[in-house]
């Protein structure tokens, strides 16, 4: 990975994870040995950052296995050790559907990000040389369209919309037919935020998802964007999303914060949904490439 | 996958029958499970240490009553405990004398502030008040518009100012509403992160410019561990007033709440769940408890069920159904008022033990039968035996249905009625008593 992305992720996840930082410093200052205490706030910090209590306590049984075994010696082999552990929780071998021709559609709870993520995507891909279409499928959230169309005018790419409370699934439609008449290399459709335990809206979704698929000519994928402050809860949302669209890849957005984007780590481990992008900052440019290796060095300030 | 924590304590405890008191062995198993609990509904992990020492402590050599089990008398002390920690009672919008007072939101970015933003208008109009909204977030793409829209929606005014200071737009929004004679001013901000330092700085100098009588964050329950870090540095930079927690809709158990309330000592005044603009509550500590442990929403769903039924409407159908008239009229009215109230997948979300499983409901069922009973006349509604093979093909296709379906309709309803009659016989001890599921026995 180019440095600045390196440095930027980093920043994104330091700029504030002074806690997790100071935690573990904490663990690594108090000397080398393993003991009792050295474990169980090593738990604290993990659990402080929103990996799940069950996740963390698998792990950290698992971790002390081999530090046994493998007669690491002191605090920072552990951690080190962990992050090589953490990054293997990730899918290998992604493939990064983003950069090729598709639909994608763009789904996830209220708030998390949906359409500042398809905005920056759209320029992103613009700027690489690739033609972008977007539809405007949030027909139901106030000025939901406007807020897309300011996106759509800094990228200068078309955007397919209808007015507010018209069906989703028809504005779907009438994407994929321009995306099929102009050619264009990717298309994103923004969805309207919607909680994973409603049901009807979750139909509505399956309804529009139907409806691309159907009407695309390029492969059809499901993108789900998550807050990175999301806790345990974000389990919750991605195994209801996966549920009724089986999800093809997920953006992980707000990492600029304190928030270390554990529950990360745990939809890894339970449904292996690959994580495509992450988001470290406001600027287009700010929504990077996942590296596990790196999130994960980040996560445990190992960078 | 989650177990209500009362069904864990009552495994911890189930070998322990003795009388006498709790003691440091049984109190620290049902410690285990009590961080569990707390810890996978996201709060915080270092006031999930204080709050079960402080339990721990007071359980220690607790004696036991007849009336409760250990387990029983453990929930009861964490549910007292946590009540107290969220606030005891209920925090209230207190508005001062000043006209016009006003409240600022603040909270980061996606937590729900602009839909907050109205659902405080429609509350304070409710409440007699003349709100005007003042939409200061010049950042995000459209969140001005957004915030007009709702405006109209609701038909409560919306200064959007000029330029692209928010400080200057808030300050020009209070002006504007002495002059239109609002009482309120709602001041919506931009999203923004806690550690943004001019960010943070800019959402001091509104305040400062503006002096709120009441400034609230939205705090989103959906949120994990970092709640506290938030919390803290917006009660540092901004000394906010209170907390709204939104998209408590969701399957959420809320712990970023109790983080929240802990760590700053700011009440939470309103739950906020839902997109429709009414969806704004009053903020219930026992109820928020009893949601983070798992323990069902029964309260709300009581309430629920109050708001949506017309109290003399249900009078008079349990005359009818006492005498053994219970028409199909009646069983409309019914499936409305499961309807009003959410539909039942909302219901099912607030049944205890229910958390977090997809209720498996077909709504459209509720369609259905209401299309067919409204696709009968009158007397066909009243005297359902009289509907014969024609009626059945004519309401079939008025219905846009099977005759099939009209029939299994008509045999349900028969079968309802049977039933009822049935419970109503003198003698007959069957008096449709609601029984608790397990799990749910309350812990008093």
């Amino acid at each position: 990975m180019s440095q600045p992305w390196y440095r930027r992720l980093s920043d994104g996840l330091s700029k504030s994870r002074d806690r997790l930082e100071g935690q573990l410093n904490v663990l690594l200052r108090r000397g080398p040995d393993l003991d009792a205490a050295f474990w169980s706030d090593l738990e604290d910090a993990l659990i402080g950052a929103d990996m799940g209590v069950v996740a963390v306590t698998e792990i950290v049984e698992r971790l002390r296995d081999s530090a046994a075994r493998k007669a690491l010696p002191d605090a920072q082999s552990v951690l080190a050790h962990l992050a090589e552990e953490l990054a293997s929780e990730f899918p290998p071998d992604v493939i990064d559907f983003l950069t090729e021709n598709v639909t994608v559609l763009v789904v996830g709870v209220n708030g998390a990000g949906k359409t500042t993520t398809v905005g920056k995507l759209a320029k992103q891909t613009v700027d690489e040389g690739r033609s972008v279409l977007l539809g405007s499928a949030d027909t139901y959230r106030a000025a939901a369209v406007e807020q897309l169309d300011v996106w759509a005018e800094r990228a200068k790419v078309p955007v397919v919309k209808r007015e507010r409370g018209a069906d989703p699934a028809s504005v779907a439609f009438d994407a994929m037919k321009l995306a099929a008449e102009t050619g264009a290399e990717l298309t994103l459709v923004d969805t309207a935020g919607r909680l994973h335990t409603s049901k009807d809206l979750m139909l509505e979704l399956q309804k529009i998802a139907r409806v691309a698929e159907r009407e695309s000519a390029v492969p059809a994928k499901i993108l789900l964007v998550m807050d990175a402050t999301t806790g345990q809860n974000g389990l919750a949302q991605a195994r209801e999303f996966d549920a009724a669209l089986s999800v093809d890849g997920i953006v992980l957005t707000k990492l600029d914060g304190t928030a270390k984007g554990g529950i990360a780590v745990a939809i890894a481990r339970e449904l292996g949904i690959p994580i495509l992008r992450i988001g470290v900052g406001e600027s287009i440019d700010d929504l990077r490439p996942f590296v596990a290796e790196e999130f994960a060095r980040a996560l445990l300030s190992e960078v | 996958m989650f177990q209500n924590l009362s069904d864990r304590l009552q495994a911890v405890f189930k070998n322990l029958t003795g009388k006498g008191a709790l003691s440091e062995a049984d109190v620290d198993a049902a410690m285990r499970e009590i961080r569990m609990a707390l810890l996978e509904a996201d709060v915080n992990f270092r006031v999930v240490k204080e709050f079960v020492a402080q339990v721990r402590e007071r359980a220690i050599g607790q004696d036991l009553s007849k009336s409760l089990t250990p387990g029983q008398m453990v929930v009861r002390i964490v549910l007292e405990e946590m009540v107290s920690l969220l606030g005891g009672t209920e925090a209230r919008l207190v508005l001062s004398n000043r006209i016009p007072n006003v409240v600022m939101l603040v909270g980061l970015q996606g937590s729900g502030k602009t839909t907050a933003t109205a659902k405080l208008a429609s509350y304070l109009r409710k409440q007699g008040k003349r709100p005007l909204m003042v939409a200061c977030d010049v950042y995000r793409p459209a969140a001005i518009d957004q915030l007009e829209a709702l405006g109209r929606e609701l038909d409560i005014p919306v200064y959007r100012g000029e330029g692209s200071d928010p400080v200057a737009i808030a300050k020009a929004g209070v002006k504007y509403a002495i002059a239109e004679m609002r009482d309120v001013v709602i001041v919506d901000t931009a999203g923004r992160l806690h550690v943004d330092e001019e960010m943070m700085d800019e959402a001091a100098r509104i305040k400062a410019a503006v002096k709120p009588d009441q400034i609230l964050m939205v705090v989103d329950a959906m949120t994990g561990q970092d709640a506290v870090n938030a919390a803290s540095a917006f009660a540092e930079r901004v000394q906010f007033d209170a907390v709204i927690v939104s998209k408590l809709d969701g399957d959420a158990r809320g712990g970023a709440a109790l983080s929240v309330k802990s760590v700053t000592g700011k009440p939470i005044m309103f739950a906020s769940m839902g997109e429709k603009l009414d969806a704004l509550a009053a903020f219930h500590p026992d109820r928020m408890a009893k949601r983070i442990l798992g323990m069902g929403d029964v309260v709300s769903l009581i309430e629920r069920a109050q708001e949506a039924a017309d109290e003399t409407l249900a009078a008079d159908t349990e005359e009818r159904l006492r005498k053994g008239e219970f028409t199909l009229d009646d069983f409309r009215t019914q499936l409305k008022q499961i309807k009003k109230m959410g539909g039942l997948g909302s219901l099912v979300q607030m049944m205890p033990g229910m958390k977090g499983t997809a209720p498996d409901v077909d709504e459209s069922q509720l369609d259905r039968v209401d299309a067919i009973i409204s696709s009968m006349t009158i007397a066909e509604r009243a005297k359902p035996q009289i509907i014969s093979g024609p009626r059945r093909a004519r309401i079939a296709s008025g219905a846009g249905v099977t005759v099939f379906d009209v029939n299994q309709l008509l045999k349900q309803f028969a079968q309802a009625r049977k039933l009822m009659k049935q419970m109503q016989k003198p003698g007959s001890k069957k008096r449709g008593r609601f029984q608790l599921p397990p799990g749910m026995q309350n812990p008093f």
